[in-house]
């Protein structure tokens, strides 16, 4: 039987291929689009709802169906008419008709009218002996000239097979006639071995699952090519209406049932409990079910189901998983990212395997490869991939000195790619992330850290002979960083593909400023961890990289000449005109406060407890690519678990930084007697207001509004010399990150990204917390202008408070290089913050920005400028157009 | 004595010829060489429907075969490329016309194809019996408000199609060549019809199969990549596959790539001469497309090499000196599993 090494795999297609191999772990087959299991498919076809109906299939799509059962045998429908419609319909639909279609009937015409409209290769479910060897000859010859594979059912004339004699007997019958009379592909042939109700109550049904179980191992051990697939909600029959057990019996047939040989399911991913999760007393009984273990197996299962509510999953059943062998233990702490046992376990595998690098090579890559199509597929998300990639670095520090004693060579990985945040950026989450997710999927990680010269990139990507570079950064001069290492990459003669990630980065930036030079190799944009397999897959892929990086530049092209064409329709005021339609405030001297203090004040080692409830959680699930607002978002229900679980595991480490003090808090705040002249705002040293102190610049929207609105500078909201009137501006620069560094290097030494991203991800929303608390203080003690203020957390968030804290390198005031004016009045080094040559703040987790206290104050955004402004700002700060051009490059509209 | 072309194909690369349009343009012909004796009084104009040309002009198209045959072509394509009923409705020529526009092209590329065989036995030369997509699609709705509805459908084409080949087999022809596949589901109904009438007749004839990748992004229009391509018309013992039209060599070569890796048959190409130039030309001279399809053969991509729209036999005889440089691609055992 050695000769099933020799057959090609089982191919199938829709408008992608689908190849299934011997290493293809499962295959999943949607079902819901199939109105004798749905009844609310039944009732959109009947109504015609194709629109809804269509929408049933792209949800199976979505949910990770890799084949789309379609069927439509129902009494009152016209069969054939609607499977006609409905695969046309799909047809239409490239994401549905993506996958292959399994065109489901136990008649004959209604599957051949569904042959006669797919254009893939689709599976015919099903055909049988059950009218005789001629009908089936002729049923299967059809199939074959159609173009499709075929499950075949295990029924016969005398009936379906119910045994396990009978189930071989026909699987054998009907294989040897497909292949040798009908000359079928043997690859292509899938049997349907019968899964039946147990748990019934009648006896001869105890062992409908073993036989099942049984019968598969001998098909795929004595019917060479041939498959094994079948309809798995079917042996809980009994169980109708009690989804917990139901959901248990399913997921434990199908583990014994892969564990057998079966390929493929008709399987609704909703119903089905992850196996290693069963409460363990359930499970058993479930199993003494299914493997018909006991006499009272039936009588135990129903009994404890009457009890069962489901809801409470017994804590009993997490150390159940320990049962298993070494290699499901590992693979289980990797999926579900256990680190408890992870040394033990592997130590095992080291002694049962040959050599230390075949723990490597065999169980730990397998599992992290389930993880990697889990998170490909959407069934996990980052936190847990995170937590996955921290089991596995922890195996693979505790063997690598074994290896290295051992002087083998090093496994081998899909390749190497560099990961550098640039020159002057500090910032580095998102770059431990997508880092964390390519090594996962067995990608060699050179991490360069943070603040990486041109230069050092380069050097190292040559010694090192990178695959990819993969350039990071989150404040805006990273963006020309970028650009100059993408013609410095030019100039050296590189043609590896460039990453760009980042916050600031876009396609469209990557697009107009980067790509066009670097023309050797190919520059890619990429939006999230989640993608950056896929971009890098495809950019090492030989047979792909061609027409990715062809869609690429095509697409590129596109935007360039959108962007340009663009810029052609924007219409400008000139800097004169836009001064004219300035915010229009009327002056009054009761709108102005005059503030409790004056000069700056500092705030060292403040109490973070105060903090904690300043958090804005939102910004924190992004970070960790969980869409969705705080706190609905732990009961949403695609990411809520996952989101809850990673809000846990964030309040515990959080109640550590805040209890052992692992995290230094600074703050400065000032405030200062100011005036506007123009758009600049002048700020006195004292309120004779005589002599000056600095002046702080703001630019001026310049874009064409709607009749009523303005062209806002920051200026506006501080009364003119002019009005005779005494205003006032403030600054501030909180930290939440001084100290940082140990805890961070602790985590990394102990093979922890997921904390130590977890710590910076906190260590942010603590700084912005900081900021929240500070001004609001402001608000209420040091500027004192709403002393009764009395907010909730959810409405500081809103910004439903009078004035507005805008911080350099955002919207409102894009320009970084106002920073060093805020740091030199703030004397901010006293609170242990300074700047990069990038103007970016250390520590990471610090903020900055400036105090505007008029009610009529709010946010905005300075949108593109003209060539004019620039000419005139540039003057103003004393800095050359070039200069400011440089750094406001994001925001030329010419 | 007939030569097998299989046997041909294991010795050495065939060359497939040019495009016929392009070679009829030259001619300049008017709506009487169209109509001729038989069409004089027919209701519809029909100056354009080249096919016709095989009854009305049989010279012509006689002479054009011989010049691609003299140019080195193995394989002359017949003048077929829109003879189904389904592709002639729109001209309102009934059954039996189509029936004999297929039989006279077989019978005129059958004819020359023999003359050269016997000047030169050791080139023996081959007639391909062209079977195009129609003008339908099977899969796509012409209708965008309507995404359900098809202007075609299966039985419809199979039916056209059979009419097509029964009659292309009676003329004469080697091999079947079902190409310039837009839809895959057209060219499942023309190759279900194919060998339903070879196991009617009780007759093998290779069927070569050619698909067309409509744009950059390397599917076809009904949106397949070609990968999902091959793998759904794998289910026949095809002579080969490949890709022709649309684009020229030069973008070709990933899709032909990509069936050297994958296909368990011998590969085709007979690509456009180069993308058409704003003025919808095909502008690219018989060197620069030798030069192109040099680095095919350089990657041992071909058995089969030949021109789709723009070629001329200045194409073929500049395709054929350098394939006759090359080894063909050999046959995988088996496509990687």
């Amino acid at each position: 039987m050695s000769n099933i090494h020799h057959l090609p795999p089982l191919k199938l297609s829709g408008l992608e291929p689908l190849v299934i191999t011997p290493e293809t772990n499962f295959v999943n087959v949607g079902e819901r689009t199939n109105v004798t299991g749905s009844r609310k498919f039944l009732r959109l076809i009947k109504e015609e709802n194709y629109e809804e109906a269509l929408s049933v299939a792209l949800d199976q799509v979505r949910g990770g169906a890799q084949i789309i059962d379609v069927n439509m045998d129902e009494g009152m429908l016209d069969g054939e008419k609607a499977m006609v419609k409905f695969l046309n319909l799909m047809a239409s639909e490239p994401e549905i008709a993506r996958i292959p279609v399994m065109i489901d009937s136990s008649k004959w015409e209604i599957i051949e009218a569904g042959l006669k409209c797919v254009q893939g290769k689709p599976v015919v479910n099903s055909i049988s002996l059950k009218a005789g060897e001629e009908e089936f000859i002729r049923q299967a010859k059809k199939v074959k000239m159609y173009g499709a594979a075929v499950i075949v059912m295990a029924f016969d004339e005398k009936g379906q097979a119910d045994s396990y004699d009978r189930r071989i007997e026909i699987c054998k019958r009907s294989y040897d006639i497909l292949v040798n009379v009908v000359k079928f592909p043997p690859q292509d042939i899938i049997f349907d071995p019968n899964i039946f109700p147990v748990a019934t109550g009648i006896e001869e049904h105890n062992n409908n699952a073993v036989d099942f179980f049984r019968a598969t191992k001998w098909i795929k051990e004595n019917l060479p090519g041939a498959k094994v697939s079948g309809g798995v909600s079917n042996v809980s029959f009994s169980f109708r209406g009690n989804n917990a057990v139901r959901e248990a019996m399913h997921s434990a047939f199908l583990y014994h049932g892969i564990k057998h040989g079966m390929d493929m399911g008709i399987v609704n991913p909703s119903m089905l409990e992850v196996y290693e999760e069963i409460p363990k007393d359930l499970l058993e009984r479930v199993e003494d079910v299914l493997l018909n273990r006991r006499d009272d197996a039936t009588e135990r299962l129903l009994s404890f189901a009457e009890t069962f509510v489901g809801a409470e999953k017994s804590k009993v059943a997490d150390e159940e998983w320990r049962k298993g062998t070494v290699e499901e233990r590992l693979s289980h702490a990797l999926v579900k990212g256990i680190v408890d046992y992870i040394d033990a376990d592997t130590e095992e595998a080291r002694l049962k395997y040959d050599r230390p690098i075949e723990v490597i090579e065999g169980p730990l890559m397998s599992g992290m490869n389930i993880v990697g199509d889990l998170f490909g597929s959407g069934k996990m998300f980052l936190p847990q991939v995170v937590k996955s990639a921290r089991v596995m670095k922890k195996s693979v520090a505790y063997l690598t000195p074994y290896i290295e004693a051992e002087k083998s060579e090093g496994t081998k990985t899909n390749g190497k790619v560099l990961m550098a945040t640039v020159k002057g950026d500090v910032h580095d989450i998102g770059k431990n992330i997508v880092g964390v997710v390519l090594g996962c999927n067995n990608y060699e990680v050179v991490d360069m850290g943070v603040m990486v010269p041109c230069e050092k990139i380069l050097e190292t990507a040559k010694a090192e002979n990178v695959d990819v570079i993969g350039l990071s950064g989150l404040i805006t001069p990273s963006l020309d960083e970028m650009v100059y290492v993408a013609k410095e990459m030019e100039r050296g003669g590189f043609e590896v593909p460039l990453l760009i990630g980042g916050a600031t980065t876009s396609r469209v930036h990557t697009a107009v400023k980067i790509e066009q030079h670097y023309k050797k190799g190919q520059a890619v944009h990429v939006l999230d961890a989640s993608r950056s397999v896929t971009v890098v897959e495809s950019l090492l892929s030989k047979e792909r990289k061609g027409v990715f990086v062809e869609d690429i530049r095509q697409e590129y092209q596109k935007l360039r000449d959108y962007h340009e064409k663009k810029h052609g329709q924007k219409e400008f005021l000139s800097i004169e005109d836009a001064r004219a339609n300035k915010f229009p405030i009327e002056w009054k001297a009761e709108d102005i406060a005059k503030p409790k203090f004056l000069g700056t004040k500092v705030f060292e080692e403040y109490p973070l407890a105060e903090l904690v409830d300043y958090i804005d959680w939102t910004p924190f699930f992004q970070t960790w690519e969980l869409a969705g607002k705080f706190p609905k978002i732990l009961e949403d229900e695609v990411v809520g678990v996952e989101a809850k679980k990673l809000y846990d595991d964030a309040q515990k480490l959080l109640k550590r930084i805040v209890g052992e003090k692992w995290l230094t808090a600074n703050a400065v705040i000032g405030i200062w007697p100011a005036n506007a002249e123009g758009d600049d705002i002048v700020l006195f040293t004292d309120e004779s207001r005589k002599t000056k102190l600095e002046t702080l610049h703001s630019l001026r929207q310049q874009t064409k509004k709607a009749a009523t609105a303005s062209n806002i500078a920051l200026a506006d909201y501080v009364a003119p010399r002019e009005t005779g009137l005494e205003d006032y501006v403030g600054a501030f620069a909180v930290t939440a990150g001084v100290g940082i560094e140990k805890w961070i290097k602790k985590f990394e030494e102990d093979h922890d990204d997921y904390n130590s991203i977890l710590l910076k991800a906190l260590a942010d929303r603590l700084a912005e917390a900081f900021a929240e608390r500070m001004h609001e203080r402001v608000r209420k003690e040091f500027w004192g202008y709403e002393p009764n203020e009395d907010l909730s957390n959810d409405e500081l968030i809103k910004e439903k408070y009078r004035g507005i804290r805008p911080a350099p390198g955002y919207p409102a005031c894009p320009d970084h290089t106002e920073k060093p004016t805020i740091f030199k009045l703030l004397n901010a080094d006293k609170a242990s913050i300074t700047l990069t040559e990038s103007l970016a703040m250390m520590p990471a987790a610090s903020v900055s920005g400036l105090y505007f206290a008029h009610p009529e104050s709010k946010y905005f955004g300075l949108g593109k400028i003209t060539k004019d402004q620039v000419e005139d700002y540039a003057k103003r700060k004393g800095m050359s157009i070039e200069q400011v051009e440089r750094w406001m490059s994001p925001n030329l509209g010419y | 004595m007939k030569k097998d072309i299989k046997k041909e194909l294991e010795k050495r690369i065939l060359v497939l010829d040019g495009a016929m349009g392009t070679m009829i343009q030259r001619y300049k012909l008017e709506e009487e060489d169209f109509r001729g004796e038989r069409f004089k009084d027919h209701s519809l104009p029909l100056k354009g429907n080249n096919d016709l040309l095989s009854i009305t002009r049989p010279d012509i198209i006689k002479d054009i075969h011989r010049e691609y045959y003299e140019a080195g072509a193995d394989i002359a394509e017949t003048n077929t490329f829109s003879s189904t009923t389904i592709a002639q409705a729109d001209y309102e020529l009934d059954e039996q016309t189509v029936y004999d526009l297929n039989f006279e092209s077989a019978k005129i590329a059958r004819e020359v194809a023999d003359v050269f065989t016997t000047k030169n036995p050791d080139k023996p030369r081959f007639v391909a019996g062209s079977i195009g997509p129609t003008n339908r699609t099977a899969s796509l709705s012409p209708d965008v408000n309507d995404p359900g509805y098809r202007a075609i459908n299966f039985d419809q084409l199979k039916e056209a199609y059979k009419h097509q080949a029964q009659a292309l087999l009676d003329g004469g022809v080697d091999i079947f060549l079902i190409e310039t596949i837009f839809d895959t589901l057209n060219a499942k109904a023309a190759l279900f019809a194919v060998y339903e009438l070879m196991d009617e007749v009780g007759q093998d004839v290779p069927v070569m199969v050619s698909g067309t990748i409509t744009d950059a992004s390397g599917r076809t229009l009904s949106g397949q990549t070609t990968e999902a391509f091959l793998v759904s018309v794998s289910h026949f013992p095809l002579l080969s596959v490949g890709l022709n039209c649309a684009l020229g060599a030069r973008q070709l070569r990933p899709y032909l790539q990509t069936l050297d890796k994958k296909a368990d048959y011998l590969v085709s190409a007979h690509p456009n001469a180069g993308l058409p130039n704003e003025f919808g030309e095909y502008d690219e001279t018989p060197e620069q497309m030798q030069e192109q399809i040099k680095e095919f053969l350089d990657e041992g991509l071909i058995n089969i090499i030949g021109g789709c729209c723009g070629t001329t036999p200045g194409h073929i005889k500049a395709i054929a000196e350098v394939s006759a440089q090359y080894q063909p691609r050999p046959l995988q055992k088996l496509a990687e599993v």
